[in-house]
């Protein structure tokens, strides 16, 4: 475990007008890129800064800030995998209550001037202060806990209902939480009452200052409208439906936060902390939360320096080639001249293909100028880097070449064949095959050693991953490029040995199949959903058989059952899905199709599964294929396969993207014996 | 046809508190350019009045302008201090009468009609920028015997000073340096520049810390303890650390405005420009440079020595002060007239940034003086000048 990196208390005084001001600052000495955080050597420095502010003895009131651009990120993390027992977690909860409690009961005002960052227990520490001001520019405010698996344990749950009500606390502690991490803007928890003034940036400890002096001499006065409590059960059990949709009774965080801020207005603020103790000692041990935080290091680091590429410097890539104007091509280009503002040349074999992709690009760039995302001003000149072609020639001077073609190999091979003959030797050929070999797609090139897999995932501007895969022939500098392409593109990167499927369809796919052979057993379509979106992943099966569409699945599922017949392969009622070009199982009304209940085949009698039966079979079918991957040596670790079901499948930090869960639901030992991270 | 020129007046002037260059300093961890934008905020903020997008120009001056005194300054600054694009900046540099200069480039422009409302001053952060940082000094000046080489060492200056003056003694300019100390010593205590002084919360690199005193004051300095310092500058020389400035950081500066925006905006202004004027001295005793500037000032305003009620002048070194009181016929060491409040030895002399707080010490002492009508603010200038700019009083 890495040791801690100490948050330390600095004090300074200001002798203003009203008397003595001390000034403390948080400060871990490293610069913005490495926030603040807490653990126990913090909590001490708290404790003893604290002891040299009342040793004064003539402070007047205190205003509590972070070191340049950061507040504080909360609790520190990298500790959590030495907290074994409830002991041990309950008394990191008693540690931060005891020193912030010391914070709140204080004998003078005190003012947290929230001048950036301010997660977790960083925005704890501010509520632990009897006033909050905000830099206008502070972006990331909120509680995290419940997305990783934790309630905020340092009083939020506790202070943030009492301060502004069961609605307000219920929207940052569960529903922002649960939805992606979502965060406030400084203005946003401004209006909601958990700040009290928002002062520009510049001179946020200057107006600070003029503010709590203000305070003292009681010319300054904050109002506060008393939270509404008449509805809090009905809030909490709203929320608790919604917790459910998230997590499905997997985490129990988020349920233990709804009834701690369920009971806040009535419980002491002592009583509170106690059950928030308790909550914490329950938590932070449990699977779930380690999985959490194993979850967030690997997004936090691994994710971000992918393993296996090698180091050296990549090729120039100053213009773009896309083969393939279709809705992937088009998607592409649209990355690409949004993220690299280079020149783009999409191709395609007749103008009315071509006509359209452009036309979808020109619409896309002018959408997300309107959402903001693309300065207004840029549009005519970023569609002037646009250029649309029937000619190959065109991509002479390309220095990175994807194709986006129909997903058959003949014709994939056929396209790169072709374009050799045009391109610079050194330019890189890319393939978005989410299935495909990509060593047999460079077997007759004159340079196989340039072609390297570049998959991204639907939709593009919104997947984070992308999975680089290394043909046998795919030498260094074309993957040293690719990545730092996908990097300027903005993308997680995953490095993959060219495997049919990958990683991210692979695991699905095997997922899939065992989920279409309990319907076809005699299982209910949504009986089968219900019990696997369960599980933990962002959607149930069958909808993501539809989002994906039925003939890709199909698709890939033959790739995968070609090299691996003994577990995949495609149910008949898939087969007769795509013939009759159904887009999915469900109608637009939400229930089964009758076309579909009609045609669709089950085994009779019906082999019935309860739903931890279903669990069981599909979880143990991961297992086996991860096991399998591993075995192949299709990714570095199981921490590479996490990485790729977090940011290409949106699996949840709970379950530690994958193999977390495999392990502590037993089902890495039940498939072979042990598990995937024997250290845990 | 001729045109009419506009009155100036100064409005407002305010500094940061001046602190020492040292890596222990109040501002060892701060940029120049946060200096300058506490100035400018300050400034807007006292007076509210003034709408932001009437600011027709917003000059600073630096003297070295590079790092974060460079990149136009005076444009930067708008940008940081969070001012309309509209308005419009620009640096400028005569070293250590840099911020006179911008108040008085400030003020033409307004005298011409080409500006309203402008915002003038300097900046210097002589910790992150020693003196003459970067320079370059064209070797024709030494080759072609264009100057001596004491002309480029500040210090050297004054003690060719002094051998041009030779009655005026080491002891007459530790005395002048004492009573500067003291005077600044009773006006602090009298409250007297709490209205030119803006606190400035700074990080430190060990937490962030409110600077609202200026570092240099030393109100406990004695006489005897200034007799045996170090001569720096020369074997058995005049000039030592006490009877000179210090090397500082700091900035400060001023709201100048048109008498069509003072009714306008119902401004209340604190003096009217009645004129300005540089000179240039030879490099080598640059600390004459008020002299002449001041006689050229006075000439062209119509005006007499004795009409000034008031004389602000920068203390870089005490011998250039009192060669200063000598020529004017000032009573010698101490004239009430002559920085009533002390000057640079106590506050600091953080260059370009000096004459706004000479400005300021006028129209605050102004302020306390209705029956005054006159004042001077001069200064020093390295390689040889002297800028000197006269007030009129309009608090009476």
């Amino acid at each position: 475990m890495p040791e801690e990196l100490v948050t330390y208390f600095k004090d300074t005084y200001f002798d203003s007008p009203v008397g003595k001001i001390a000034i403390v600052t948080m400060d871990n000495g490293e610069d913005y890129k490495k926030p603040n955080t807490f653990g126990f050597g913090a909590m001490q420095s708290l404790n003893e800064c604290l002891d040299r502010v009342l040793a004064q003895g003539d402070v007047k009131g205190l205003i509590l800030t972070g070191k340049p651009f950061i507040f504080a990120a909360g609790a520190d993390l990298t500790q959590v995998p030495n907290v074994k027992t409830k002991e041990q977690a309950m008394e990191i909860g008693r540690a931060g209550h005891a020193a912030f409690k010391r914070l709140m009961d204080l004998p003078f005002p005190t003012v947290a001037a929230v001048n950036g960052v301010a997660l977790g227990g960083g925005l704890e520490i501010a509520l632990a202060c009897d006033y909050r001001t905000v830099a206008h520019t502070v972006e990331h405010i909120g509680f995290p806990e419940c997305f990783l698996g934790l309630i905020p344990g340092w009083g939020g749950t506790t202070l943030l209902p009492k301060l502004v009500g069961p609605e307000k606390a219920l929207q940052v502690i569960i529903y922002n939480a649960l939805n992606n991490n979502r965060m406030l803007k400084a203005k946003e928890a401004l209006e909601m009452g958990i700040m009290d003034r928002m002062y520009e940036a510049v001179d946020l400890l200057d107006k600070t200052i003029e503010f709590l002096v203000g305070i003292i001499q009681g010319t300054e006065k904050v109002e506060r409208p008393e939270p509404d409590w008449s509805n809090v059960d009905q809030l909490c059990d709203q929320a608790k439906a919604f917790a459910d949709t998230k997590v499905h009774g997997n985490s129990k965080a988020p349920y233990m936060a709804i009834e701690i801020i369920r009971k806040a207005k009535d419980i002491s603020v002592d009583e509170g902390f106690a059950m928030e103790d308790e909550a914490l000692g329950e938590l932070i041990p449990s699977p779930q939360m380690q999985a959490g935080a194993y979850a967030f290091d690997l997004t936090q680091r691994r994710a971000k320096k992918p393993v296996g590429i090698p180091e050296g410097q990549a090729l120039p890539v100053n213009k773009v080639g896309i083969l393939g104007a279709g809705l992937m091509g088009s998607q592409l280009a649209v990355l690409f001249l949004r993220r690299m503002q280079i020149p783009v040349v999409i191709k395609d074999i007749k103008q009315e293909f071509l006509d359209k992709g452009v036309n979808y690009i020109q619409q896309e760039i002018q959408r997300q100028a309107e959402k903001g995302r693309i300065d207004k001003t840029r549009v005519n000149w970023l569609l002037t880097l646009l250029e649309p072609t029937l000619d190959y020639q065109d991509m002479a001077d390309c220095d990175f070449i994807i194709e986006a073609v129909l997903e058959e190999m003949p014709i994939k091979k056929q396209v790169f064949g072709e374009i050799e003959g045009y391109i610079k030797e050194t330019a890189i050929l890319a393939t978005n095959t989410s299935s495909l070999s990509i060593t047999e797609m460079a077997s007759d090139l004159k340079h196989p050693e340039r072609v390297v897999g570049f998959h991204f995932f639907n939709p593009v501007a919104v997947m984070p991953l992308l999975e680089l895969i290394k043909g046998e022939k795919t030498n260094d500098v074309t993957l040293i490029t690719a990545a730092d392409v996908g990097r300027k593109l903005g993308k997680r990167m995953v490095l993959v040995k060219d495997s049919p499927a990958f990683v991210v369809n692979r695991l699905l796919i095997r997922s899939m199949v065992e989920t279409i052979k309990l319907v076809d057993e005699g299982n209910d379509f949504k009986e089968v959903d219900m019990a696997l979106w369960a599980l933990g992943s962002p959607m149930p099966p069958f909808q993501l058989l539809a989002l994906v569409g039925p003939a890709i699945a199909m698709h890939a599922t033959e790739t995968l059952a070609a090299a691996y017949p003994d577990r995949f392969f495609v149910s008949e009622n898939i087969r007769e899905l795509v013939a009759r070009k159904k887009p999915g199982i469900y109608g637009p009304d939400g229930e089964v199709d009758p076309e579909v209940r009609e045609f669709w085949k089950q085994q009779d009698p019906p082999k019935k599964a309860t739903p931890e039966e279903m669990r069981d079979r599909v979880s143990l079918a991961l297992a086996d294929e991860v096991w399998r991957m591993l075995d192949e040596g299709v990714v570095a670790g199981p921490e590479e396969i996490d990485i790729c079901m977090i940011f290409g499948a949106g699996y949840p930090f709970y379950m530690g993207g994958l193999t977390k869960y495999l392990d502590y639901a037993g089902y890495s030992e039940r498939v072979r014996g042990k598990k995937l991270h024997p250290e845990s | 046809m001729a045109r009419e020129l506009q009155e100036v007046y100064l409005i407002d002037a305010c500094r940061v508190p001046f602190g020492k260059a040292r890596p222990d300093g109040a501002y060892a961890q701060t940029r120049a350019d946060d200096m300058v934008v506490k100035v400018i905020r300050s400034l807007l903020e006292r007076n509210p009045q003034i709408p932001k997008d009437r600011i027709d120009d917003n000059i600073w001056a630096a003297s070295t302008q590079w790092g974060d005194q460079g990149l136009t300054l005076g444009r930067t600054t708008v940008v940081l201090s969070g001012l309309p694009v509209s308005v419009p900046g620009c640096s400028v540099d005569r070293m250590c009468a840099g911020a006179l200069t911008s108040a008085c480039f400030g003020a033409s422009e307004i005298q011409v009609g080409a500006a309203d409302i402008v915002i003038a001053g300097g900046v210097e952060h002589m910790f992150r920028h020693p003196m003459g940082q970067g320079a370059d000094p064209n070797p024709r000046f030494l080759a072609e015997r264009l100057v001596d080489q004491s002309a480029l060492n500040m210090g050297m200056t004054a003690e060719n000073l002094h051998d041009l003056y030779p009655d005026i003694t080491k002891d007459m300019c530790d005395e002048y340096a004492y009573l500067s100390q003291m005077k600044a010593k009773k006006a602090l205590e009298e409250g007297k520049l709490a209205k030119m002084i803006v606190p400035m919360t700074v990080w430190t690199g060990n937490g962030w810390k409110v600077v609202d005193k200026d570092e240099q004051p030393r109100p406990d300095t004695t006489l005897e303890g200034m007799k045996n310092l170090r001569t720096p500058f020369r074997v058995k020389g005049r000039v030592t650390a006490a009877n000179a400035s210090g090397l500082n950081d700091g900035a400060a500066g001023v709201i100048l405005a048109s008498e069509k925006a003072v009714n306008e905006f119902g401004l209340k202004p604190k003096m009217r420009l009645v004129q300005y004027a540089f000179a240039g001295v030879k490099p080598e005793i640059m600390g004459l440079g008020p002299v002449p500037a001041t006689k050229k000032v006075l000439e062209k305003a119509g005006l007499k020595f004795d009409d000034l009620d008031v004389i602000e002048l920068n203390e870089a070194f005490a011998v250039q002060c009192v060669v200063f009181m000598k020529e004017f016929g000032m009573k010698l060491v101490d004239d009430p007239r002559l920085n009533p409040w002390g000057g640079a030895i106590a506050y600091g002399h953080p260059l370009a940034s000096s004459g706004a707080r000479l400005l300021a010490h006028l129209a605050f002492w102004f302020e306390e003086h209705p029956e005054a009508k006159y004042g001077l603010a001069t200064l020093c200038v390295g390689l040889g000048q002297g800028g000197s700019m006269i007030w009129e009083n309009v608090q009476r």
